[in-house]
């Protein structure tokens, strides 16, 4: 990818943040935002922005760039086009943490730390029902214990709010479809800890996905030690998912979809792969975000809902071109 | 170069030995096959070299070192293993692939410097791939897919290439190619292993044969000594004779109609 189309993806980031910051209920002029983001302009619009807006547009990007880097390393990973970040239980798992903690009544800035925790407890389940299973190194065997993961994590949600109040139910619906609707500061600088480092981790790796993307034999050949460097990734992969997750509940589509679009780009190895799908990473959860708020205001659709409505028909478009 | 001491290998769960004593040596400058039925354990060989399966007793050693002294890039950038199969799920460029022939010598944080680029053209080169560099591995045929596959063995810049059926899929042209090329690396000093199921090529090329079955070596020398009707027909389980080829007299292998 030449420099111009790098400049070119990073402005259409930049561009969908503005964008996003300018629409809404009460709409930010554009040439009032660097006022606003200061605080030296019309008070009104400066607390849209500064307590508002931008906090949620950088959620959004960060949530973006998670997702993203960690669909890119995983498909590499597992040589496989279906692969992303909630097949490996991640999802299931922070969910049954976040609704575990809402029916326990934990909230505030606690209930993305039980959603991280269950993510974390399901990645290492399923480590250890593939580790059980037997196959070294396998991803195959490691895609299948996430799902088994996964599908029991789903099973204990639906045990769990069965004797729930309604707004706990509520609550974790609206949790278990994604949102940004209530980021703020301190939870995107925790969210931004993790991206930084687990996105530094994973462009580190790129080569050795590079070599892992040859198959477990042909990387065993060129002297990787290949068990070692597939846990390694999916471990980083799914601290960087989990982090998402207790940001901003469930995002889907996002980590399957964006490496199809960095790829699409011309990207092959993924080092730049990696950095072009977080920025890809970062426009579509903005854009989704901002279609969301504004398709049928005052109503705000689920920010999940959104990226699989977009997600889907792109999907549907890569199929067709596959046949 | 590579000498396997009484190897014996056992995959999990399976109630014999996949490799049962296994004793062989190469010598360097030449060509030694590993032949032998499906099943008779020829890629189980390469799999213990890369260890992917480990050893249940014996020894394998690299240049005298034993090869569980040596670490995973220490033995690729003396040894370059092609494997029987490989499919790219998202294709890369021929020049990115060839280009990771230079990972056991860059790891993760080493930038690729003039050595590296000097060994990856040579090897596309020697390969004869130069003119493939910009085309993406997954709209090669089955003669360039092997020939690129090679290229990135010898951008390891080891000395020697262990290859598992290289001339798989390919037509009596290419295999002939394929061989020529092996021949050629051989007299300029590599040591080359291969597993084949092609006897006749394996017989007119090689120096040096070894004929597992179920494990075990079976035979082990000179074509010449291996290629014997009674052994092959035993080992393969179909009646054949060996006639002298008429144009260089190697052995070769006819096979008969079973009535």
């Amino acid at each position: 990818m030449t420099p111009t189309r790098w400049l070119l993806l990073a402005l259409t980031v930049v561009g969908v943040s503005i964008l996003a910051i300018a629409v809404g209920t009460i709409p930010v002029p554009i040439s009032a935002i660097w006022d606003a983001v200061r605080g030296t302009g019309d008070t009104q619009l400066t607390y849209v922005v500064r307590a508002l807006r931008l906090p949620r547009v950088v959620m959004a990007s960060l949530v973006g760039v998670g997702l993203g880097m960690s669909g890119a390393a995983l498909q590499g990973t597992m040589r496989n086009p279906l692969a992303e970040p909630y097949l490996l239980g991640v999802s299931g798992g922070a969910a049954v943490g976040a609704v575990l903690g809402q029916a326990a009544g934990v909230g505030g800035v606690f209930l993305p730390l039980a959603a991280f925790a269950g993510a974390i407890v399901a990645v290492l389940a399923a480590f250890v029902v593939a580790h059980a299973a037997g196959a070294r190194g396998d991803p195959r065997v490691l895609l299948m214990a996430g799902v088994v993961v996964g599908a029991f994590a789903n099973a204990a949600i639906m045990v769990i709010l069965a004797n729930a109040e309604p707004n706990t139910v509520r609550n974790a619906l609206w949790w278990m479809m994604g949102s940004v609707g209530e980021a703020a500061w301190p939870q995107i600088a925790v969210l931004l800890g993790y991206i930084l480092i687990g996105g530094g981790a994973l462009v580190a790796l790129g080569r050795e996905i590079d070599v892992l993307a040859l198959g477990e034999e042909a990387a065993a050949g060129l002297g990787l030690n290949v068990d070692t460097a597939i846990r390694r990734v999916f471990f980083v992969a799914s601290l960087l998912a989990a982090a998402t997750v207790a940001a901003a509940g469930l995002v889907g589509f996002v980590g399957l979809v964006v490496p199809h679009i960095a790829r699409a780009l011309g990207l092959r190895k993924h080092r730049p792969l990696l950095l072009a799908s977080a920025l890809v990473g970062a426009t579509l959860v903005v854009s989704a975000d901002l279609l969301g708020r504004v398709l049928r205001p005052p109503a705000e659709l689920p920010l999940g809902a959104v990226t699989a409505l977009v997600g889907v028909p792109f999907f549907l478009a890569k199929l067709r071109r596959l046949t | 170069m590579i000498a396997f001491d009484n190897v014996s290998v056992r995959y999990p769960r399976a109630t014999s030995d996949a490799l049962d004593r296994v004793s062989l040596a190469t010598t360097r400058g030449t060509i030694t096959a590993i032949v032998g039925p499906n099943g008779s354990g020829k890629s189980t060989v390469v799999r213990s070299l890369i260890r992917r399966v480990p050893l249940r007793d014996g020894r394998i050693t690299i240049g005298g070192q034993p090869l569980s002294d040596l670490s995973g890039p220490d033995f690729a950038r003396r040894v370059a293993v092609v494997t029987q199969r490989e499919d790219l799920t998202f294709p890369v460029l021929v020049s990115d692939y060839v280009a990771l022939g230079r990972f056991p010598h860059l790891g993760v944080w080493h930038a690729a410097g003039p050595a590296d680029e000097s060994a990856i053209t040579a090897a596309m080169g020697t390969a004869g791939v130069d003119e493939l560099a910009s085309r993406r591995v997954d709209m090669l045929s089955g003669g360039e897919w092997q020939r690129v596959r090679l290229a990135r063995a010898l951008a390891q810049g080891g000395d020697v290439l262990v290859l598992d059926e290289p001339t798989a899929f390919l037509d009596v042209g290419h295999e002939m190619a394929v061989f020529e090329l092996l021949e050629r690396l051989a007299r300029d000093g590599q040591t080359v292993l291969l597993v084949s199921h092609e006897l006749n090529l394996v017989a007119r090329f090689a120096s040096h044969m070894v004929l597992l079955d179920h494990g075990r070596v079976v035979a082990d020398g000179r074509p010449v000594d291996v290629m014997e009707a009674g052994v092959l027909e035993r080992v393969y389980q179909w009646p054949v004779s060996i006639v002298a080829d008429p144009i260089d007299g190697t052995p070769t292998l006819v096979l008969k109609r079973s009535r």
